[in-house]
């Protein structure tokens, strides 16, 4: 197989997670883009590595580390989406905006504590 | 075939400082398990603490006992070189500081997962109930903070990007007032964060598979050598740019940076406008310096319109702010950018690399001290609801309470760079190597876009001091010994750089001299 064909599956594969971090507008569906973004450089490390016959297989190794990670990384994630929606009952990234330019001019007091 | 390996080999000693601060985080997270509560912050605080100081001591033993190494520790991972120790110093006593301001006084939530309001947070607060964990959360941050700007192969800088990187998301969304601020700082933090970190990967997969490897110094020679996969280059470099370009929060990926800063804790705050900074400058400089040092034709002209843009977007977005925090914020973006004009201002010669290289380090400690020392100003100023944000709060400050007044108004102009202050011989130091580096017209707009920051900074001063105090303006809480010690230590730092600065400049050309191990 031609190394071509893996690396632009997992470009195309990057750039549906970039579309998707960009256009959802749902906090749990941008962490699954960026999870689609970290996928696709797996597959690329991983190509590459049997590509260009790694003796110490360095691309796989870090496909290791990039899993690991990126597992963490969703826990994270979760938890704090989670505390949002206790708080808020939305997850629309769109809706959090209380830390936007235009309401720093407004009144202190008119501010949710 | 006799059956033995070689083993690799690992420099503990080089690596201990490092190594401290991680143990003391892991002791941290075990006393968490099994200590009881109302023991947990006895035993955190001055572990931290003290871990803190005994990786400072070891790094100072090891810059002045031992020498500065000249090969890169753990089989070419980690790179602790002149600038890395140097580096390694400055977050470490940026990080006690910090550490300081946290347990000064309650900042941070009683019980994260409670609504606020509810009988879950009452039965918290009623039992007096706190995140200790913040005390490990900082230690692992800041371990990550050490690793990043040593990290010598790509792989070890993504571990530590994320090790420093994860823990601060947490501690966005810890605050005890302004609740709903602090969860949406953490996860507008959170999504760009991991963003940015899957850009910084693709470009490391990428540039392993145009040099077959991720060490940074077999990327050096790759690129001279290795022909007919320039796409690969171009892209990987391009797209490493983005994710480290984020984390110091340069002009097109500014915008998390004033709504983090101003959600966040505001010790925690202080922690990122200094630590995180100063590591994520670290760890570019070895980047673009090292690993892709023979690219510099390329990726110089993009860093040089980056750093006007950040310059300009940081001095000129400030201007319109009313919140403090949110106004530091921006002010820090303007640094960032007066700190990139110190990256493209080397050259061929070793000296110029050198002279760039101490500037960058020497304004890295004058700003950060600066930095901490004004958020720990703003965390005392406080309103019945929490810290006293809004910039017209601040009126009349300089009649209730002049001393307080007088030393943010002092940071201020330390910010802006008059002499004087540490601020003027930080940005001296960084567009006196631009200039000998050819870099002229960046310097006019770094200086143009100072000016203009100084219109802001003055702003707020004239606020202080030159407008009548409100009737119900906002108390000034006295302030606890620790966040008192804070804020006497940024003091003594700013006017020390200020006036005489030659100790700490000679310290980092000295540490720059041998520039960074390849």
């Amino acid at each position: 197989m031609h190394i071509v064909y893996p690396v632009v599956v997992s470009a195309l594969l990057f750039s549906i997670g970039v579309y998707g971090v960009l256009a959802r507008r749902n906090a749990i569906l941008v962490l699954m883009s960026v999870e689609l973004m970290l996928n696709a450089v797996n597959l690329n490390l991983v190509a590459f590595d049997v590509w260009l016959r790694d003796r110490l297989h360095g691309g796989q190794v870090l496909t290791l580390f990039v899993i690991v990670i990126a597992a963490a990384e969703v826990g994270l994630g979760l938890a704090i989406v989670l505390a949002v929606f206790r708080n808020r009952k939305t997850i629309d990234v769109d809706r959090l905006r209380d830390l936007s330019e235009d309401l720093t001019e407004a009144d202190p007091e008119e501010v949710r504590p | 075939m006799n059956g033995t390996i070689q083993a690799p080999t690992i420099e503990y000693a080089l690596l201990a400082p490092m190594l401290v601060v991680f143990g003391a985080a892991i002791v941290g997270v075990l006393v968490e398990a099994f200590a009881p509560r109302y023991l947990r912050s006895a035993i955190h605080v001055p572990l931290t603490l003290l871990s803190l100081a005994g990786a400072f001591a070891l790094t100072i033993w090891q810059a002045a006992a031992k020498g500065i190494p000249t090969k890169a520790a753990a089989m070419g991972a980690v790179a602790v070189d002149g600038p890395a120790l140097f580096i390694w110093g400055t977050i470490l006593v940026l990080a006690f500081v910090s550490v300081l301001l946290i347990k000064g006084e309650d900042h941070f939530v009683a019980a994260a997962s409670a609504v606020p309001g509810s009988a879950e947070e009452e039965q918290a607060l009623h039992e007096g109930a706190a995140h200790s964990e913040i005390y490990p959360l900082v230690l692992f941050a800041v371990g990550g903070m050490l690793l990043f700007p040593a990290a010598n192969d790509l792989l070890v800088a993504f571990v530590a990007l994320e090790v420093m990187s994860l823990p601060l998301y947490l501690l966005c969304g810890l605050a005890r007032r302004r609740r709903l601020l602090s969860q949406e700082a953490a996860v507008k933090y959170f999504l760009l964060g991991a963003f940015s970190s899957a850009f910084f990967l693709y470009g490391t997969a990428l540039l392993y598979g145009y040099a077959g490897s991720i060490d940074l110094a077999k990327i050096s020679t790759a690129v001279g050598s290795v022909g007919g996969q320039d796409t690969l280059l171009y892209i990987g470099a391009a797209m490493l740019g983005v994710g480290l370009l984020f984390k110091i929060g340069a002009a097109p990926f500014q915008a998390w940076k004033p709504d983090v800063y101003q959600g966040a804790p505001t010790p925690i705050t202080a922690l990122m406008a200094s630590g995180t900074l100063v590591a994520a400058f670290g760890a570019l400089v070895r980047v673009f310096w090292v690993g892709l040092g023979g690219l510099d034709w390329d990726w110089r002209p993009v860093l040089y319109g980056v750093a006007i843009l950040t310059m300009v977007v940081g001095a000129v977005l400030a201007i319109t702010q009313t919140d403090i925090k949110r106004m530091l914020a921006y002010s820090s973006i303007a640094h960032g950018g007066f700190l990139l004009v110190g990256v493209i201002a080397t050259g061929k010669a070793a000296a110029q690399n050198a002279s760039a290289l101490s500037g960058i380090l020497f304004y890295l400690v004058a700003y950060g001290f600066t930095t901490v020392g004004a958020f720990a100003v703003v965390t005392m100023v406080r309103d019945a609801g929490g810290e006293a944000w809004h910039l017209s709060r601040w009126a009349g400050l300089g009649k209730r309470s002049p001393l307080l007044a007088g030393i943010f108004a002092f940071f201020l102009l330390a910010f802006a760079g008059i002499p004087l202050t540490s601020g003027f011989f930080g940005k001296y130091a960084v567009f006196q190597a631009a200039v000998s580096g050819g870099a002229l017209p960046l310097v006019i707009v770094g200086v143009v876009a100072s000016a203009v920051a100084a219109f802001f900074y003055v702003r707020v001063i004239v606020l202080m001091f030159f407008s009548d105090p409100a009737a119900d303006g906002p108390s000034i809480v006295l302030p606890s010994r620790g966040t008192a010690a804070v804020v006497g230590l940024a003091v003594l730092a700013t006017v020390v750089l200020g006036v005489y600065p030659q100790p700490v400049l000679d310290l980092a050309h000295s540490a720059a001299q041998s520039l960074f191990v390849r």
